[in-house]
């Protein structure tokens, strides 16, 4: 049953053809097997096992929602009350949340199952789950390469049919590239949609949450139960949700689809502009009509984000100071070295990085020319956007401009991990939503096609995606050895 | 090179974080290289331009001054690396 989809799971478990106790074990025993790919910070076994008890009187009443007794498991940014919450960091090692995040208070209102936290970037910062205090995680199309990141555990656990859905945040494209990667669903959806109290704070200004399943029609369910309004983040959107279900059938006749001739550059690896050139004839089958668009300022996005993300983080971890919670060293000898050794003994060399150049751009003589010069170049990102969606309904092109790159290839050389980077930025300067959605296979790994929609436009990209997923089947192949 | 290891030292400093002295010519090469990668925003001439701050040009929501938070000091302390009778303790820091 665990190579079922999610919305397949929910009707099992409505027909009785499996109860969420025995689905919940089959995951468990599956997640115990497949150890080695390193997927799980934390198995919650125990609280899975309550849940799905529950779960099981909740579908014998009758009163179950679509999530009711579903096995899910989180990204370890998600803080999870009485559970190890480490978000990948030695910092954090120690720390048992007080209280859930509201996405797991949802999910948990919802009568989800949670299997257990997994593994990611340290602090999120990384783009193939190298910099996590636990170790790399194994991608499952080949064993030697990256899963992508930061959401690595969840995007690796999801191809290897650990659970039925997982959750992901994305800050520069941390659930797309790894859902690219290893040949699953992600979306990132528009700034302020789902709540981000209690997901561990990278970059505040563009960390949003999200779904990563098999397919569209189960982010869809997933998205439904994470998104909406609460009062607890000041920064969530009042828009009505809308219900992401509904019109996933909807024909796709008249579609215009934008491409910006800037993704399509010579750093693009010419077979995954193929398989993205294959994907589009695709959609012109469904009756989409393709124009070519510019957007100028996309080459100013990795540049721009690499101010504003480290400066945005600089401040957020200067929170860990080893007195409240968290790692504190040994012996310090005043309140500096308290201070000093704590951070420096915990952080690992990623996370310094991005807090030295982030406060090296807000300290005094630097600050306008790097951070506000990032803003104002944000800003000129985000007019592309707008400029764009007065033409076209939605932009289409590659998530990462190479398949999976072997484990240890790029961690020592952080400019060309961040170039990884280099066509997701762009949507979260902007605060638009955007998919990946598996388009084919590069020498055996997946390839993903990215959809970028206008703000507040999820339910539309579900439906771009679930037609396009209804003529093909790249959603469906299963890594061997996972079967 | 565009930041010198006296320069990360002091950062560093400014940042309250340790770094190894063995690895500030690592954080000086890397950082310096990341310096190099940004400065391409200033091809762009930005006079004009209002910075922006946030994606959706939000206005701080404020809600009613009234107390919506229960104490949970003793949960809260209960994760604490060192505490003694409700307090959090920390090395003196006036002699």
């Amino acid at each position: 049953m665990y190579k079922q989809t999610l919305s397949e799971l929910a009707k099992g478990l409505r027909s009785g053809a499996f109860s969420s106790q025995e689905l919940t074990q089959t995951y468990l025993k599956r997640i115990q097997q497949h150890q080695n790919l390193n997927c799980f910070i934390t198995i919650t076994e125990e609280q899975a096992m309550r849940a799905a008890k529950n779960a099981d009187a909740r579908l014998a009443k009758g009163d179950a929602e679509p999530l009711t007794g579903i096995p899910l498991a989180q990204k370890d940014i998600f803080c999870t009350q009485g559970v190890k919450t480490s978000c990948g960091s030695k910092m954090l090692d120690n720390f048992i949340a007080p209280y859930n995040a509201t996405v797991i208070d949802k999910f948990n209102a919802a009568g989800a199952v949670m299997l257990g936290k997994l593994n990611m970037d340290e602090f999120a910062m990384g783009s193939s789950n190298e910099t996590s205090f636990y170790g790399a995680v194994q991608n499952p199309w080949d064993r030697s390469c990256v899963p992508g990141g930061s959401s690595g555990g969840s995007a690796a656990a999801m191809a290897a049919h650990l659970a039925a859905g997982t959750t992901g945040t994305d800050t520069g494209g941390s659930i797309r590239q790894p859902a690219a990667l290893c040949g699953i669903t992600g979306l990132k959806p528009t700034y302020g949609r789902v709540s981000r109290y209690g997901m561990i704070a990278y970059a505040s200004s563009l960390d949003q949450g999200g779904p990563m399943t098999h397919n569209a029609e189960d982010a869809a369910i997933m998205l439904q139960a994470m998104a909406g309004f609460d009062p607890k983040d000041s920064t969530s959107s009042e828009v009505t949700v809308p219900d992401y279900s509904a019109g996933l059938n909807n024909s796709l006749q008249g579609l215009k689809i934008g491409l910006p001739k800037e993704f399509f550059t010579a750093d693009l690896n010419p077979d995954i502009a193929a398989t993205i050139e294959t994907a589009i004839t695709e959609y012109k089958r469904l009756g989409a009509e393709v124009i070519e668009i510019t957007m100028p300022h996309l080459k100013f996005a990795i540049p721009a984000y690499y101010i504003i993300a480290p400066a945005e983080c600089s401040a957020n971890l200067s929170r860990y100071d080893g007195v409240r919670y968290g790692y504190r060293c040994n012996n310090p000898v005043d309140l500096a070295d308290l201070y000093t050794r704590s951070r420096g003994e915990a952080f690992g060399a990623e996370v310094k990085r991005r807090i030295l150049i982030g406060t090296y751009a807000l300290s005094a003589g630097y600050y306008d020319a790097y951070y506000i010069k990032a803003q104002k170049i944000r800003r000129l990102i985000s007019e592309d956007f707008t400029k764009a969606f007065n033409e076209v309904n939605v932009i289409m092109g590659p998530v990462t401009p190479s398949t999976a790159f072997a484990i240890g290839e790029k961690s020592g050389d952080p400019i060309q991990m961040y170039l990884s980077d280099i066509y997701t930025i762009a949507i979260n300067l902007a605060g638009v939503p955007a998919m990946s959605i598996p388009a084919g296979f590069v020498e055996n790994k997946p390839v993903g096609l990215q959809l970028i929609g206008n703000y507040f436009s999820e339910a539309h990209l579900l439906n771009i995606a679930h037609r396009y997923q209804q003529v093909t089947d790249w959603h469906k192949h299963t890594p061997k050895g996972f079967e | 090179m565009l930041l010198t290891p006296r320069e990360i030292k002091k950062i560093a400093h400014l940042a309250r974080l340790g770094i190894d002295a063995e690895d500030i010519d690592a954080y000086a090469d890397s950082l310096s290289g990341i310096l190099d990668l940004v400065a391409e925003m200033n091809t762009l001439n930005t006079d004009t331009i209002v910075p922006m701050a946030h994606p959706l040009n939000q206005v701080q929501r404020l809600r009613p001054d009234v107390v919506s938070e229960v104490n949970q000091r003793e949960q809260f302390q209960s994760i604490a690396p060192q505490v003694e009778a409700g307090l959090y303790l920390v090395p003196k820091v006036i002699e």
